[in-house]
């Protein structure tokens, strides 16, 4: 008996050895599995991967003892900063990842990972809002179609269930900073969504496609890429650049602190540098790429999208992560809101 | 002393030794399932919260304070009752009643009728009642939004029959809420009244007859106090969860109000990141589900003494 149970254990461990594993932990709707297929064939590294639908969620699930459980993440920009600042973070060399020179240059010294220590980009894009042109054939150009829609919007728009980009939305429609901790201007935003709700359907994320495309809702907050998958799958609808501007944000591969299998993870983020690899990233999420190199794999349809081409001078905001004392304030707006 | 154990012992004499080791299981699950995580829980509800999830420990009374005391949106206010988690306590606890009610009086005449059939064909009705329920809480819940929404199946048939002449507007509303609560539910009612009501004795019902008890009175006086028990169980097994519900709201209800379980969640999930307020909030919830059952529990045994 003894014997068996020694013999068995050896075998798991052998096999244990064996199989690389990669845990990836992403947002939902945002890989292609033939990608994660093509990875297993050329590496042999086999992959699992666990979905969240916000980056509040993921730091929230981090916290509560899943930072040891997963190699990389998924975060938007502030949200790097943010795992970064709690010490969540792992951090590599340039050199332990051969493919770091095809990072685009304007994406690699950014704010929230100077000179790339823990993360690369996997896709970046906007937030704003699309409008059913069958509903609304007026001026779209304006944060007014959701904070003060007009009669043929009003009860029919959603808006994304984070109060991060919803608020920040509401701040550029108002023109005061984010993170503020003037009072008149905390007034006027808490004033400006609790008025505005009236005429607000529903509140939701990872439905933002779903309300547009089965018309529950005739305009909605949403991401460009996930906007431009609604008008292919047929709903009449075009994605906004208001005059207020949109939030861009990027998504980054970040490699988490006790990463399991450090090794997968960083084979893995290679990967995803080598330029075909990011162009069929894109070409299923449909927002952009921040690896050269990618155009001639691009499909011309996602490449050319209006989502994916803002006019010229259109205004760009990122989302900034506020300090706590300020943070207790939207967060209380958030509440005062959905109370 | 009809059961005899060999030997002449009676069954209640043979388990008395062994009473401490029986219940050994029955501790072992109590106690990881349910002690250790609602201490754990109530003991996070008194700690400092540390920004952005997570705790500091350190005593603080700061979340019972902030549910029940409003300071204003910047905290310097005197303070005053604060109405909103009130309120959102209210909500949840008004359709959580208002559903129980919904499937007692649909579920009661249901488990009635299933009671009332020959014996094989209950198998098969009991079948029907829970075979939806074999099915995922959050398929069924996205399904229903399928149903009623305003180009849904339900909206188009009775447009084309000239019923109505614009769509209902059902999805995004409380009533959309109450319909998805009703529907999860409905078969915790049936079962446990079904098992109360299988088990009546209708001589019981002939008797009262004989004695000129109208149908009303035989409802109230003798086939109620008798089916009671099992009502009550489905009221709890109905009440409790509804309260906490958080998928229909989302879905069915466009997640524009907070019921008390997406209050919590946010606390968890959301970028409040609040966890002792989110403690709080739950320990608080347990304390309401605990006085209600606890002042059932009193007039049961006052009412076994009368």
């Amino acid at each position: 008996m003894n014997k068996f149970l020694a013999t068995s254990l050896i075998a798991l461990t052998a096999s244990a050895a064996s199989a690389q594993e990669l845990k990836l932990y992403n947002w939902f709707e945002y890989m292609p599995q033939e990608l994660l297929d093509k990875f297993t064939a050329e590496t042999g590294i086999t992959v699992t991967m666990d979905t969240y639908d916000s980056n509040e969620a993921l730091l929230a699930s981090l916290k509560a003892g899943k930072l040891g459980a997963y190699d990389i993440a998924v975060p938007g920009d502030y949200m790097v900063k943010i795992l970064g600042d709690e010490g969540m973070l792992g951090s590599f060399t340039p050199d332990e990842i051969p493919n770091h020179g095809n990072i685009e240059e304007q994406w690699l010294n950014v704010p929230f990972d100077e000179g790339r220590k823990s993360s690369v980009p996997y896709q970046w894009g906007s937030t704003s809002f699309a409008v059913n042109r069958d509903v609304f054939d007026g001026d779209i150009n304006d944060t007014a179609i959701i904070f003060s829609p007009p009669e043929e919007l009003a009860g029919k728009i959603n808006v994304l269930d984070t109060s991060g980009e919803t608020l920040t939305l509401a701040s550029m429609h108002l023109a005061i900073p984010q993170c503020t901790s003037d009072r008149d201007q905390l007034k006027a935003l808490n004033a400006l969504v609790t008025e505005a709700k009236a005429s607000w359907a529903s509140f939701g994320s990872d439905v933002a496609k779903d309300v547009l495309t089965s018309g529950d809702a005739a305009a909605g907050m949403i991401w460009n890429g996930f906007s431009a998958k609604a008008r292919n799958e047929g709903a009449n609808i075009e994605y906004a650049y208001p005059k207020q501007g949109v939030i861009v944000w990027m998504d980054n591969l970040t490699l988490l602190k006790d990463a399991p299998n450090r090794d997968s993870a960083l084979a893995f983020m290679n990967f995803m540098l080598e330029p075909e690899n990011a162009a069929a990233l894109t070409n299923f999420a449909q927002y952009s790429g921040g690896v050269k190199g990618m155009a001639e794999f691009l499909d011309p349809e996602v490449a050319n999208s209006p989502e994916n081409n803002p006019p010229e001078g259109t205004k760009t905001v990122f989302v900034e992560a506020c300090p706590e004392e300020i943070q207790v304030m939207y967060d209380a707006i958030w509440t005062n809101l959905k109370k | 002393m009809a059961a005899m154990a060999p030997g002449g012992a009676s069954n209640s004499e043979i388990y008395k030794g062994n009473a401490g080791k029986l219940l050994l299981p029955t501790w072992l699950v109590i106690g990881f399932f349910l002690l250790i995580p609602v201490a754990l829980m109530a003991i996070y509800s008194f700690l400092t919260k540390e920004f952005r999830g997570g705790v500091i420990w350190e005593f603080s009374l700061t979340a019972y304070d902030q549910f029940f005391l409003n300071r204003g949106l910047f905290g310097d206010e005197p303070p005053s009752i604060e109405w909103t988690y009130i309120g959102i306590f209210w909500r949840s606890i008004w359709q959580a009643g208002l559903a129980t009610v919904l499937c007692l009086l649909i579920g009661f005449p249901t488990a009635w009728f299933i009671a009332t059939r020959a014996p094989r064909d209950r198998t098969i009705w009991l079948l029907i009642v829970t075979v939806p329920y074999w099915v995922n809480l959050l398929i069924r819940t996205v399904s229903m939004k399928f149903l009623i929404r305003d180009e849904g199946p339900l909206n188009a048939l009775l447009l084309s029959t000239g019923i109505i002449d614009a769509p209902l507007g059902l999805i995004n509303t409380n009533l959309a809420v109450q319909l998805g609560l009703f529907y999860s539910y409905l078969p915790f009612m049936v079962l446990p009244v079904y098992a109360a009501v299988e088990r009546y004795d209708f001589a019981l019902s002939e008797a009262a007859a004989d004695l000129y008890a109208s149908r009303w009175t035989i409802l109230r006086l003798v086939i109620l106090p008798v089916v009671k028990p099992g009502i009550i169980a489905g009221c709890i097994l109905v009440f409790v969860p509804s309260l906490g519900a958080f998928l229909a709201p989302d879905l069915l209800g466009g997640a524009k109000s907070f019921m008390i379980g997406s209050l919590i969640e946010e606390q968890f999930k959301g970028a409040a990141g609040n966890w002792p307020f989110g403690a709080a909030a739950a320990m608080i919830l347990m304390t309401i589900v605990m006085i209600v059952l606890l002042v059932y529990a009193r007039s049961q045994t006052r009412e076994a003494k009368a």
